[in-house]
């Protein structure tokens, strides 16, 4: 109790009470204590004669990748174009399949809240939590190498990701346009064609272009393990120590992100 | 033309919105429902059409019985119950066109009203309810464009369109300011008037109900305490529906500052 009364009958107001006080104290010495605790156990981990060699090495990198190797930009125009098409096939699917999820989960669309709405929840995290690179890694092993691989390894890790901001979009919609809708006699999917998809659509759209956005991203990295695309190249440049051609690499991928970065700020503005 | 048998709801909380309600509105009758917030006013409307389902009790609507139909029969049924909403409820992202010819889904198929291929006479009937509220040239805007008024013009013709038997009228006039209030219930009162239709209108403004309807219904937890004229809405009627004030201001004269406006 913040109010007190002092030995002169005035009414006292502290922001916390003394034995509120000695706990927050209590809290903050334990916790400064693991911090130190733990920053000598890795302290001790690290060799520190490689870290303080790291500026150097780090500036050594540099000198070596530059000026980037122009002439190789040649044999990455494909490699762009592969990248930009798994990100956009990707995303395509992922939405393709994300719509019927997100209204088999949304709460006021799903057949059933006890049986359909976990299936499409469990689809929603299990598609979520694994990482690209490693869906990519188990399809090439079921499909083999290439660009098919990484434009499924996009799609299946970007449906729950969609999924999810749809089927929140569905559950905060105005439910009296849908009532009304209903009133008229519609069936029901009249009832979602015309009381709820006109209510998503700009949710939609908006998580079209951030997904692809974040597409462009991942999927310059999937070539790394052989599922096509920028990534290819990175890594065999990588493996020969072929430092300007890395540079110029980060630079393209650098530039493709902005540019679709760009893109989709446009896009969401025309939309909002 | 409506009939409501001891239509009860009771909402899984346990709370009665309705007692065994029985009414009968005869056809081409516009009645005003009135009552205290909770009385149940909203609960009755949307039970007849089932957009609430009852808990027991009968609607007849004409020869057919409401409460015991399937979903593709109480569709069938839902197309003869025009609705207006108190916000409106015009789906806002959708033309004002379309708004108006929602009216129409229940009598379209699904891929046809999907296209926007709506027949030509549902085009031409929308395009006279709009002249016939004042909103042709507004056909092609959008609904969230659109004044509250204007909004409301729109659900009546989408409740019109539908060409129903009964009008369910749900607070028309509780988000519009006084003037537009009076015109709308006057719009309402004078569709209803023009194609004999029957109406049921929730209304909170009791002097508004009693400009314009011919019976007014009392609502009060869940049971009809007053069924008669609106002249006959004396204090001690509305003592009983609403409880105890002071009604001189609210029953009032109301041609003495009716009109002023148009």
């Amino acid at each position: 109790m913040p109010v007190a009364t002092s030995p002169s009958g005035q009414k006292v107001w502290q922001r916390r009470t003394r034995d509120e006080s000695l706990i927050r104290w209590a809290a903050w010495l334990v916790g400064t204590a693991i911090f130190l605790w733990c920053w000598k156990q890795i302290s001790d981990a690290t060799t520190w004669f490689f870290v303080w060699d790291a500026p150097a090495i780090a500036g050594d990198i540099l000198e070596r990748a530059t000026p980037p190797r122009w002439s190789y930009m040649e044999k990455l125009w494909w490699p762009i174009w592969d990248t930009l098409n798994i990100a956009t096939l990707g995303t395509l699917g992922a939405l393709f399949l994300a719509v019927p999820v997100a209204f088999l989960a949304a709460r006021n669309t799903t057949p059933s809240t006890r049986f359909i709405r976990p299936i499409a929840l469990l689809i929603i995290v299990s598609t979520r939590s694994i990482n690209s690179l490693i869906w990519a890694l188990l399809l090439i092993a079921i499909i083999g190498p290439g660009v098919f691989a990484g434009v499924i390894a996009i799609a299946i890790r970007s449906v729950g990701f969609c999924a999810k901001l749809l089927y929140e979009a569905i559950e905060e919609i105005d439910r009296t346009q849908v009532e009304a809708v209903s009133a008229t006699g519609a069936s029901p999917m009249q009832v979602m064609a015309y009381g709820i998809v006109p209510q998503i659509l700009p949710a939609f759209a908006g998580i079209a272009v951030f997904r692809w956005d974040i597409n462009i991203r991942e999927s310059t990295v999937l070539g790394l393990v052989g599922a096509g695309g920028i990534g290819l190249q990175l890594q065999a440049s990588l493996n020969v120590l072929a430092w300007p051609q890395v540079s110029l690499i980060l630079l393209v991928i650098l530039f493709a992100v902005v540019i679709s970065e760009w893109v989709s700020a446009k896009v969401r503005g025309a939309i909002i | 033309m409506l009939r409501l048998e001891k239509l009860t709801k009771t909402y899984r909380t346990g709370d009665q919105a309705l007692k065994a309600v029985n009414l009968e509105v005869p056809k081409g009758q516009v009645l005003a429902l009135i009552g205290p917030s909770g009385a149940g006013k909203s609960t009755l409307i949307r039970c007849i059409n089932r957009l609430v389902e009852p808990t027991s009790g009968k609607v007849w609507l004409g020869d057919v019985e409401l409460t015991g139909l399937g979903a593709a029969a109480l569709r069938r049924e839902r197309r003869r119950m025009g609705m207006i909403f108190q916000e409106y409820a015009l789906v806002e992202r959708l033309t004002v066109m379309e708004n108006v010819l929602s009216g129409r889904l229940g009598y379209v198929g699904f891929w046809r009203s999907f296209a926007r291929k709506y027949p030509q006479s549902d085009v031409d009937e929308a395009f006279r309810l709009l002249d016939r509220v004042g909103l042709v040239e507004m056909a092609d805007k959008r609904a969230d464009e659109l004044s509250g008024g204007q909004r409301q013009r729109v659900g009546i013709c989408r409740a019109l369109i539908q060409n129903p038997a009964l009008l369910l009228v749900d607070e028309p006039t509780a988000s519009l300011d006084p003037k537009t209030s009076r015109q709308i219930m006057r719009l309402i009162c004078e569709l209803c008037a023009e194609r004999g239709l029957a109406a049921i209108i929730n209304i909170h403004d009791v002097a508004l109900a009693q400009m314009f309807v011919a019976r007014v219904i009392g609502l009060r937890f869940g049971a009809v305490e007053f069924d008669g004229a609106p002249e006959a809405l004396t204090p001690d009627v509305l003592t009983t529906i609403y409880g105890e004030e002071d009604w001189q201001a609210t029953i009032r004269k109301v041609e003495d500052d009716e009109e002023v406006q148009a």
